[in-house]
This record gives C-alpha cells, structure tokens and sequence, in this order.
C-alpha cells in the first residue's frame, strides 16, 4: 500500500476543510513562485521527465501535450481549459479535489497557464457539480485575495484569471473539442481534428485543454520533484491515481493509490471486499462504462495502470471501477449502459445516433432472451461498424463495453437467446411458417 | 440528446429582474469582447432559476437579444442540454440517477418509491404539486450509490425507506438535509478505512 506521505490528494476525504489556511498547511501554494522562476522550459521538461499521463480517460503525456502550445503568444492569445466534466459512469474523484482540494488546482492553474502562455483559464464543469462549484469560486476569491492569482499573481509577474462555466448536463462535453464548443455557447458537437485545439481551439485561439486530477497534481510533483514522482508505479505508467470503486463491494470508496496497484488489492484492502466474497466476483469494468469489461479470471492477476489494461483488451479509462457480482444480470448492467449511450450521444455522426440507439434495442431484447442466437454475431459486428467511424470517441466509448460484454459472455447471451424464427412447432398453421424457408425445403 | 417537449402554455414576456440581471452582467463580463455567446449557457440557467425551475420560448428570445445572437441558435442550446426544463417541473425537483453503478446498487427500488409516492409517471407532478421526478443519467456521485438530485443538492448512499423518509419530509414542509444517508463522511470507505488516518485523527 502506498505510504500516507506519498500521496497527493491528503484532503481527499475533506479531514482537515478545503480553505486556504488549511490548505496552506498542506503545503499548497508552498514556493510557487520559486517554481515559476524557474521558467518555462524546466515546468515542462520536468513533467516530461515525470511522465505525468493525462487523468482524464486517454492518458496524454501531459508534458508533451503542454509543449505543443506555440513557444511565442502571436496575435491570438493563449487559453488554458480545465476539464471538470466528470460523466463517465463509475468516476467521481474530480467532484472530490472541487469540493476539498481546489487550491490544488488553483496552483496547478496557474503553473500550467504559466507554462502554455496562458492569461486567462476556463474551468468547465458540470452543471450537476452545482454545489462543488460554488466551493471552487470560494476558493478562487480566496486565491484573488491572497494575490495568488490575478494581476502580478505572487509578484512573479504573471497575471492570470480564472473563471468558472457550468455545463448543463451532457456527457459530450467531456470530449475535448465539444467543450470548446460549448465553451463558445454552442451545441456540444465535437470538432474534427486536425486542427488540433492546442493550435485552433477555443475562439479559434491556441488552447490546451487538461484534466481536473492532472492538474491538480502538477504542483506537488514538481515541489517534490519529478523523480519521486516517477519512482512511483513503473516506467510510462508512473505516480499516484485516484481509483473510484463503485457497485457492488461492501464498502464502496475513493481512494488515491499508486499506479499499477494490483485490483484485487483494491477492492480487497480498500472497498472491504465483493459483496459475497470475492468468488462471488463476475465482472469489473475497470475504467469507467467505457472501457471493455474484464471476468473474473483476469481480474485475478490485473494490475491497474495503462499499459496493463490494454494488454488485457481494455483501459485504464478514468480508473472508475465498477464491480460486477454473480446476482446481477450482467446483460442488463449492458443494456443500461447501452441505454445511457443512447441518451448522450450528440446526434452529429449517423454511426454513433444510430448505432448506440441500436446496440440498446438489441442488448434490451438479449437480456429479456428474445434474440436469436445469430444476432449475437450480427451487434458484434455492428460494433465493429461504429467504431473507428465517428467524429470523437464516443463511438469507440459506446461499442467497447459491448465488445466487452460479447467476447467474455458469449456463451451466456446464447443460452439465454434461442429464439427461433422460424416456427417449427406449428408448421401446419400455412400462415406462421416462413414461407420462403418452406420451398427451400421442399425444393 | 434528450427528446424534449416544448410546454403548451407560453407566458406572453419574459424579462430579468434586477438579481438576475446582475447576474446575467458578471456572467457576460467573464467572456473576451465580442464573444458573449458564451455566456447563453450561463444565462438559460438564470432564467430557468427566476422563473420556477423552467425556461420558456421568451426567455429564450430575451435571452438571443441580449447576446445579440440568433433565437434559434440559443434555442439549440436548450434543446440540445438536459439540465434546462422547457416545461414546468416541481418545486422540488428529484432526478433519480439509474445508470448502471447506481442500478447495482438498487436504484430502480428508489424509482419505485418515486412512482408510488409522487407520481405514477416521470416529469408529472404529484397530487399537491410540489414534487415531480424523473430517471437521469450518470449524476457523478458513483460511489455514494445510489443518489439522487433534488434541485441542487445531493441525496447519497441511500435506500427505498430512507427516500419514503425524504419526501414525506418534503410534504411536512421541512426541508431534508443533503449528502450521504449512510452516516459516512463523503467519498471514505465506511468503517473500513485504512488511508489517511493521520489526518483523520489530527
């Protein structure tokens, strides 16, 4: 188990109250501007060399991304966009560094504004998070007060504004390119990329566009340095993460924990065990409802990183976790996933509107055992046809947990599903039989 | 993309009084010259919040002139996001989160309750007109399942009695308190915590 000094999140369960006195005795806004003095170039190689990979779902390197920014400020000027639309089904840590650390992210912001260029940053976040919100712009106020932000933020000579804009309930809006969208007062419709927003992205404008759990650890890795940071975990999959475990586990939780924790340890240690123990264990889903599902075997000996999860066919996602146990239906848990695809996706590619609409009918009809064993190959297939052909990764985060599904539960969805079409029993009633069939058969 | 209906009976005007107003001011302010469209996400909510919890045509026409955009752009928008009401809703509003880590955790028995307590149907109000419900996705609160909204707060880890609870509150006209109903602090592992003890017992 990772050592309590080791992790970054000391106030994840709001022990000691998010203001900033306390937060200052967490060592928050400790030698900030120290940290800015030493320029750009070294913020930025240091997160290279720590090898922070973006929290969000995708997994960045957040090093890299922030070196994409232009090294001068041209004629437009630069925006920092903070990602706080936490949506994905089975995550909730972002809600909790809003609601109990927001002088993390505060001081994040303004490293990493300082590092892009940026004088001005967004934080979107979603409508529901009504209350985390108000929390945050306390401690923004907070933060213009103390000078640690706004005009010559510190003394460093860095000016830099922070606001806050609520979403209103869409889950598209977690997708890059649709924020800015809805950033510009727009229908959360992803844009396509290439042009990549760190060079076209909010008014046109150079934008780099971070997670709230990224961010919100810069400024404690580069306090205690990057090399602690990535002593952390293992090579490419470095430092501490915030696993959500939800479902059905005794003790459902948030915890910070090091990279490439084995799950079992997780739900064990952490969540107080599966309800039923853990061979009463079925399925995790690992990464959020986006990411395949895995069984139990596998779940056995997975470690929980990036690279880990894909080499098990899935991903590291937002490290959501959802337990799955035997006395559920595990088609149903995928039907309603399925179901809140369907609701979210944006309409804009015909694939996904159709597709993810589809998929829902289809799980619904498998679950009530009203599908012939045929169409099992047939939703995978279609699966197959939304993925890779859509605008953003919705389509990939719609099919993937049915792929998941199929591949690992079969033989369960086809011993449920026998229907047969084609109606044997009755065969002397002319008008039920399938009347093509019948002259292949006399033929 | 949510299906919305479009209430049948239309106030005649729609204008913000002084709060919002100054509200809808400091929201416009935050955005670069030129680029007030921004804050139409901003202002459809002021509206719906001075205006019962629901946005009608007119606000949404007031709200295009004062951004000086186009109506349909702004109706798109509250279209196309599901938090705006086009049509009334109760004064307490209960949007009860079903997604899958919530419905592993028993959130269709919270439906129940709904159905048997407030209305049969979702988005129809119950008998006293105070209350109306209705099934939303992923709230965000996934390890506190399962949950609900009820306005702005949120109700976690609760259960079919502890919601029976909640609303017969609501009827007595007392007002329930938010967060967690199973007695843990936010987000920690109840009675199984084995992280950050030193802060817990600082």
């Amino acid at each position: 188990m990772l050592k309590d000094e080791d992790r970054i999140f000391q106030n994840l369960y709001n022990d000691s109250g998010a203001d900033i006195e306390s937060a200052k005795l967490r060592n928050d806004w400790n030698g900030t501007k120290e940290i800015l003095e030493k320029g750009r170039e070294w913020i930025i190689n240091e997160i290279k060399s720590s090898e922070l990979r973006g929290r969000g779902g995708a997994g960045f390197p957040t090093g890299l991304k922030w070196s994409f920014a232009p090294k001068e400020v041209g004629s437009r000027p630069h925006y920092l966009v903070i990602n706080a639309d936490e949506s994905e089904p089975g995550t909730c840590k972002d809600r909790d560094i809003l609601r109990f650390e927001p002088h993390k992210l505060i001081e994040g912001c303004l490293i990493a504004s300082y590092a892009v260029n940026a004088h001005k940053c967004y934080i979107y976040i979603r409508g529901e998070y009504f209350n985390e919100g108000q929390k945050l712009q306390t401690a923004i106020d907070e933060a213009y007060k103390n000078n640690l932000i706004g005009k010559n933020a510190l003394n460093s000579g860095w000016d830099l504004d922070i606001y806050i804009h609520f979403g209103a309930g869409a889950y598209i809006c977690g997708e890059e390119t649709a924020l800015l969208e809805s950033l510009e007062g727009k229908k959360g419709q992803p844009r396509l990329k290439p042009p990549f927003p760190a060079l076209i992205g909010l008014y046109g404008c150079p934008t780099i566009i971070n997670n709230v759990e990224t961010v919100a650890a810069v400024p404690t890795i580069l306090r205690r340095g990057a090399k602690w940071f990535s002593s952390l975990g293992r090579a490419k999959n470095t430092g501490t993460k915030i696993y959500c475990i939800s479902g059905n586990v005794n003790n459902p939780c948030n915890v910070e924990e090091e990279m490439g924790v084995p799950l079992k340890e997780l739900i064990e240690t952490h969540a107080g065990g599966v309800v039923g123990g853990w061979d009463n264990l079925k399925a995790v889903i690992p990464g959020g409802s986006s990411m395949p599902m895995l069984p139990k075997e596998i779940c056995d000996n997975m470690k929980m990183d990036f690279d880990a999860c894909v080499e098990n066919k899935t991903g590291l996602g937002t490290a959501g976790i959802v337990v799955i146990n035997n006395d559920q239906d595990i088609i149903k848990c995928m039907a309603r996933i399925a179901r809140f695809y369907k609701h979210e996706s944006c309409g804009q590619c015909t694939p996904c509107r159709e597709g993810s609409g589809w998929m829902w009918r289809m799980l619904e009809r498998m679950a009530a055992g009203e599908a012939t064993p045929d169409e099992v190959d047939m939703l995978f297939d279609v699966t197959k046809q939304i993925e890779g052909h859509t605008i953003c990764a919705f389509g990939e985060g719609s099919s993937w947990p049915v792929q998941g599904l199929i591949r690992h539960f079969k033989d369960e969805i086809l011993e449920r599903n026998k229907f047969d079409p084609v109606v044997k029993k009755n065969k002397n009633i002319p008008y039920l039989v399938d009347q093509h069939l019948l002259e292949k058969e006399n033929a | 993309m949510s299906v919305k209906k479009i209430h049948k009976e239309q106030p005649e005007t729609f204008k913000f009084n002084d709060k919002s107003m100054e509200a809808a001011n400091k929201i416009v302010s935050n955005y670069p010259n030129g680029k007030q469209q921004s804050a139409v996400m901003a202002l459809l909510y002021i509206a719906q919040r001075q205006n019962d919890n629901w946005i009608p045509l007119q606000a949404m026409k007031y709200i295009a002139k004062f951004l000086d955009m186009p109506y349909i752009k702004v109706y798109e928008v509250a279209t196309f996001y599901s938090m705006y009401n086009l049509s009334p809703v109760g004064k307490y509003f209960f949007q009860v989160c079903t997604t899958t880590p919530c419905m592993l955790r028993g959130a269709y028995d919270l439906v129940k309750v709904c159905k048997n307590k407030i209305s049969e149907k979702e988005n129809v109000l119950s008998e006293d007109g105070k209350i109306s419900w209705m099934e939303v996705e992923c709230l965000g609160a996934c390890v506190n399942a399962p949950m609900m909204q009820v306005n702005e707060d949120y109700y976690e880890d609760l259960n079919d009695k502890k919601l029976e609870e909640i609303i017969e509150k609501i009827y007595q006209n007392k007002n329930p308190k938010p967060g967690s109903y199973s007695g843990r602090i936010n987000a920690e592992p109840v009675n199984n915590r084995k992280t950050l003890l030193g802060n817990k017992n600082a």
